[in-house]
């Protein structure tokens, strides 16, 4: 009976390791997104605009994985402030790895989005616009 | 209980409370510089402690920056680039919390060089400081002669060069130097890090009490 029981605790032990779905995702921004959108997607004044109850990233979808692989310059609308700046691309990042950061964003900070699958983001990026 | 006693404890929970103790002294940082010189035939040595040198620059306005511009004045300083894709922008959320606290402070400016003169002309610059919200008469984003930029930074203890193999092409650290009324470094910080920030603020306010 012991043996069986101290498995059981393990597994639940495990189970409380995984306290974020996005966790990759998670890793992934503080990577490459935090030092220019902030730890809590606050953006930065009127240069970087924040990720945090932005209606331009909840409103973009899975069009979103094309900003984040191709970068985006170009007057951009957020949350009816007008930026003008350029974010860099981010050609090393997996379709995987998009997928993963994009649903951490979108349900960070207050946001709440719907969960974007693999198979959305690959076609949406084999259909960028650049 | 004994008021007498709670009164006695009273008073040395006051007296602990208002008597920090000494203040704190920062020390100067940077190579002492050793000079040679002869007296009666006997060579003499003179360590002089580090100074920041003299130099020439341009504001997001136009104006040139020089030591007269610092001149018994406390000052922060750091390196950075408009289009830096990596920690600058943290470092300048950072710095704009200690731009916040000594703004109106005349004896107080912040000096941030930009290490990509060829890109941060001074309307480069003069749009980052608009979009940034920060004004000239307390934060100079200085741009000038490439070669007078990088001679600058290791003087401040900071290092900056130009590395085509890295993000955004140019290699540089986080790092801000604090700077006293007789240029002379006082404190190093890591501008990605707000705990050291405030470590930054504080030393800031010791500085301002030095002549
Ligand atoms: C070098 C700084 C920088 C980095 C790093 C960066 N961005 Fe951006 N990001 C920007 C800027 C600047 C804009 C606005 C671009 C414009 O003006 O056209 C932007 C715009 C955006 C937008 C659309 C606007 C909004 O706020 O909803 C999203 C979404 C976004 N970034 C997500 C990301 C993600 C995810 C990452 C990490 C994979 C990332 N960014 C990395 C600077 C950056």
């Amino acid at each position: 009976m012991r043996p069986f029981f101290l498995f059981f605790l393990l597994l639940g032990l495990f189970a409380c390791k995984q306290p974020n779905a996005y966790g990759d995702g998670a890793m992934l921004y503080e990577k490459h997104c935090a030092n220019c959108h902030g730890e809590q997607g606050e953006g930065l004044e009127e240069l970087i605009p924040p990720l945090a109850q932005a209606d331009a990233l909840m409103q973009a979808g899975t069009a979103a994985a094309c900003w984040i692989r191709y970068g985006l310059d170009g007057p951009i609308l957020v949350n009816g402030q007008e930026f003008d700046n350029e974010m860099p691309e981010n050609k090393a990042l997996s379709a995987v790895e998009i997928t993963n950061v994009l649903n951490y964003i979108r349900n960070s900070w207050g946001n709440k989005g719907e969960f974007l699958q693999l198979d959305q983001v690959q076609n949406q990026l084999l259909n960028c616009q650049k | 209980m004994n008021t007498k006693f709670f009164i006695f404890l009273l008073a040395l929970a006051l007296l602990g409370a208002c008597n920090s103790g000494p203040q704190k002294i920062l020390p100067v940082l940077g190579q002492p510089e050793v000079t040679e010189r002869t007296v009666d035939g006997k060579t003499v040595y003179d360590s002089t402690e580090h100074k920041i040198p003299d130099f020439s620059l341009y504001n997001q306005e136009g104006e040139n920056i020089t030591q007269a511009t610092v001149k018994g004045k406390v000052y922060v300083a750091d390196f950075f680039f408009t289009s830096c894709p990596t920690i600058c922008p943290k470092v300048k959320a950072n710095l704009k919390k200690v731009y916040k606290e000594y703004k109106d402070q005349d004896d107080f400016l912040l000096l941030s060089h930009s290490i990509d003169v060829k890109h941060d002309t001074i309307g480069r610059l003069a749009w980052y400081a608009d979009k940034f919200n920060i004004d000239a008469k307390s934060w100079h984003l200085l741009t000038g002669k490439h070669e007078d930029i990088y001679k600058l930074s290791p003087e401040y203890l900071i290092a900056a060069l130009v590395d085509e193999g890295v993000p955004g092409g140019f290699d540089h650290s986080g790092a801000v130097a604090l700077v006293d009324r007789h240029r002379r470094i006082r404190g190093m910080y890591d501008g990605t890090d707000p705990e050291k920030m405030k470590d930054l603020i504080k030393d800031i306010a010791i500085l301002l009490a030095e002549k």
